[in-house]
């Protein structure tokens, strides 16, 4: 019996099950939005110490997870190409960078934003301000890899292999609030350390992010099928010419 | 809505998480349009993908 990822390896049948998948993630997606966003500013209280910037955590936490979450998911397919060889692994890992790069972005962002009027200044060298900046850097050099080289399959599997080594980083930036004295403020505990009625915002417009994410990722991979089956036939306009010009020249 | 003495900072940190995830939005729906385009375009010329003539 075949596994999932065996039956999502023909790429037909990704393009099949994905456009059927992809409405029902954007609705979802945009329904948990609508609602977060109202939870936000509407449904949940100002908090003791920082008053109404605390709004900035509901945008900030969701794009901090995701930055961490699609590296890992990169990571994954990375391994899955190296190892499995599995046809959509690569696919997988080229769509989620760019992504990757937008949501670190925002978490580096939101947070100098936040850390403005809450420390006093935009940046600090501290360990999880610097590591996430590694990461985003670390996302720019997967893209920058990829399109420095023509050859694609080589371009895959050195990209693959980056984006293992950096996976040492994720580590890095989940425990720098503990094994270093950061102006960060710790790990969130989301059962201990966040209040209730801050608890449920903030899961609302994580999930919201993370299925658009998701919806996002699936629109990105079915482009780059399209993208390589349009390479695939320009290719076999070019040897169909190639073999016509050797039979002229043969008669 | 009184978002207090710093309501800037909350309102430029939602307004450059709306722009991103426009923007990824829009690049995502013109890039699928383009390969799609392209591919129509391949085929009108009557070159079809070696999967598809199985």
């Amino acid at each position: 019996m075949q596994t999932l990822t065996q039956r999502l390896a023909n790429p037909t049948r990704f393009m099949e099950l994905s456009a059927r998948l992809l409405p029902w993630f954007v609705a979802a997606s945009a329904i948990l939005l609508v609602y977060g966003l109202y939870l936000s500013f509407f449904d949940s209280p100002p908090d003791y110490q920082q008053g109404e910037t605390v709004r900035i955590m509901y945008i900030h936490v969701p794009c901090a997870w995701l930055s961490m979450m699609i590296y890992g998911l990169i990571a994954l397919s990375s391994f899955g190409l190296l190892v499995f060889r599995h046809p959509l692994a690569d696919v997988s890992a080229k769509a989620a960078a760019p992504l990757g790069a937008a949501f670190t972005f925002l978490a580096l962002v939101t947070g100098s934003l936040w850390g403005k009027p809450m420390w006093g200044t935009y940046w600090v060298w501290d360990a999880r301000l610097t590591s996430v900046l590694l990461l985003f850097f670390l996302y720019l050099g997967l893209i920058a890899l990829r399109s420095a080289l023509e050859d694609e399959g080589a371009a895959a599997k050195l990209t693959a292999v980056l984006a293992l080594v950096g996976v040492t980083l994720l580590p890095i930036i989940k425990f720098s609030v503990n094994w270093w004295n950061t102006l960060h403020q710790p790990s969130t505990d989301f059962g201990a350390t966040v209040d209730p009625s801050m608890r449920l915002p903030l899961l609302v417009m994580a999930l919201a992010f993370t299925l658009m994410f998701f919806a996002m990722h699936l629109k990105a991979m079915r482009n780059e099928i399209l993208r390589r089956r349009a390479k695939a036939l320009r290719t076999q306009i070019i040897m169909g010419r190639d073999r016509l010009a050797a039979q002229g020249a043969a008669e | 809505m009184d978002l207090g003495p710093h309501a800037g900072f909350i309102w430029i940190s939602y307004a450059v998480v709306a722009v991103t995830v426009a923007g990824l939005i829009v690049w995502l729906l013109a890039d699928g349009w383009k390969q799609r385009a392209d591919l129509e375009a391949l085929e009108r010329r009557g070159v079809k993908r070696r999967s598809s003539n199985k």
